[in-house]
């Protein structure tokens, strides 16, 4: 690439693996998980902070990976969608998905569900208003949104 | 984007050394309006000045009754932070309604403050823009400005401020607390922002080597009898086309003091000291309201698809100050307008 200026390296963890990168400072969170560490799970919509299909978990809370500058994340501990299922188990929300029919073409599902499982950690949502209000920054162009809520519900349930 | 480079900042006086030998450099914290203007190239900073890991994280209170909140707190953070809530929950309210949660996640509290206006052409690269190249001209004027102002506005410009925070920080009567090479300053929210005038590529009267350090909240956080009512094109995830919010201070059925600010209408939290004073000893009912909104929008200008504005702003402070008296503030998860 051109015009690439220097910086530090950056070392941090995905889904448990570690990786130490050297990156221009411009490459995006978001490019780095699909083009450098070949975890396309993690889905490029917008690119610009405005559909939230690019939602991972940065030490533990729900952020928009395309907005994130990766050599800002050094020693951060990163968890995508490749990561939510345990042993081949999926995780409840994963299941819950599947349960409710919660996805029509599945783009912004990997982003769906990381926010969900932060959403759930953060433990502010109870009814079906607060969640839809709190999941707002993911946009379902299918309008699965119903579908959505009720999946989000049960995991809820169980945990 | 245009490459640039990248280096941490291990302390406050670091990160203004750093900025001292790098001319063009820009702080970088959250990210979240920074990161999106340089993908357009409207923003081109040489160098960017990490500092995010500064330990200007915590929300503390202070001598007086009042609250410091550093400025790297994140929004979500202070949103849900027990004091915020309790004392000033006008902020809380403003925080949750902007933004997405995950923004919210990234974004702080010093960013929120420096966040730049999201008109059309400000963005677009090839129409003319006074706040990307002064001079230039404004293509919002007599072009798309559904968005736009209608307060404080001039030739050259009718952006808004997009944030939300500080439409709350208004009322709130907030400090801003700066450090700079030639030492720290304190700046009153009311005067941090800029209106437009003839040098609109200015937001702000933050000088560019200087750092946002922490904001100051006084002991008056009108917990009582608040609101913050954003009306927007969609109910969640949107800019405001008007929001208002108001803190009132009842005695004895008539209002000791009000405060209220509009955001979405200006280049700033719109707050105006006539039309606060004139609910000051009177009964809190809609003919004070309407008489307060009539002041508060005497001098509103409309650009043509802008120019609902006007009387949606009416309608919004006579809302929001009815909400804020009866004690019912807007909720921000049932989005039924009480």
């Amino acid at each position: 690439m051109t015009d690439q200026k220097s910086a530090p390296p950056v070392t941090f963890t995905v889904n448990g693996a570690r990786h130490a990168l050297a990156l221009d400072p411009r490459s995006t969170l978001l490019d780095v998980l699909r083009d450098h560490l070949d975890l396309t799970g993690t889905k490029k919509g917008c690119d610009q902070g405005q559909c939230g299909a690019c939602t991972v978990l940065v030490d533990g809370r729900r952020v928009l990976s395309c907005l994130t500058l990766a050599v800002m994340k050094d020693g951060a501990t990163i968890t995508t969608v490749e990561g939510l299922a345990k042993d081949g188990t999926p995780h409840p929300l994963q299941q819950a998905f599947i349960d409710h029919d919660a996805f029509q073409c599945g783009y912004c599902t990997p982003g769906q569900l990381c926010s969900a499982v932060g959403l759930i950690a953060e433990g502010k949502a109870t009814t079906a208003d607060e969640i839809r209000e709190l999941m707002s920054g993911n946009i379902c162009r299918c309008g699965a949104y119903p579908n959505i809520v009720a999946a989000i519900q049960q995991a809820m349930g169980q945990s | 984007m245009i490459g640039f480079e990248y280096a941490r900042a291990d302390s406050v006086a670091d990160a203004l050394r750093q900025m001292a030998v790098s001319p063009g450099a820009k702080f970088v914290a959250g990210g979240t309006n920074l990161v999106d203007l340089m993908k357009m190239d409207v923003e081109r900073p040489a160098k960017l000045i990490d500092v995010s890991k500064l330990p200007l994280d915590q929300v503390e209170e202070i001598a007086g009754g009042g609250l410091r909140i550093g400025a790297l707190v994140a929004n979500s953070d202070l949103a849900y932070h027990p004091l915020v809530e309790q004392r000033y929950p006008v902020l809380s309210r403003a925080l949750l309604a902007g933004a997405s949660q995950q923004l919210r996640n990234m974004a702080s509290v010093g960013g929120n403050l420096l966040q730049r206006t999201r008109c059309p052409y400000f963005y677009d690269l090839v129409t003319p823009c006074n706040k990307r190249e002064q001079g230039a001209g404004c293509s919002a004027v007599g072009g798309l400005n559904r968005m736009n102002a209608i307060l404080g506005t001039s030739e050259s410009c009718i952006a808004v401020h997009p944030s939300d925070m500080c439409v709350a920080l208004a009322v709130l009567e907030a400090t801003v607390r700066v450090t700079g090479p030639r030492g720290e300053r304190v700046i009153a929210l009311s005067d941090f922002h800029r209106l437009p005038g003839d040098t609109p590529q200015r937001d702000t009267n933050l000088e560019g080597d200087e750092l946002i350090t922490s904001v100051e909240l006084p002991a008056r956080g009108f917990a009582a009898n608040y609101t913050y009512l954003k009306i927007r094109d969609r109910l969640s995830y949107a800019f405001a086309l008007v929001s208002v919010a108001v803190g009132l201070e009842l005695e004895g059925g008539t209002i000791k003091q009000a405060r209220f600010a509009l955001g979405g209408v200006a280049h700033k939290p719109w707050r105006n000291a006539r039309a606060e004073a004139a609910l000051q000893g009177r009964a809190p009912d809609e003919a004070a309201f309407a008489a307060a909104a009539d002041l508060m929008l005497h001098e509103a200008r409309g650009f043509g698809h802008n120019t609902f504005k006007i009387d949606l702003a009416r309608r919004a402070i006579v809302r929001a100050l009815s909400q804020a008296a009866r004690g019912t503030p807007q909720s921000q998860s049932n989005k039924k307008i009480a």
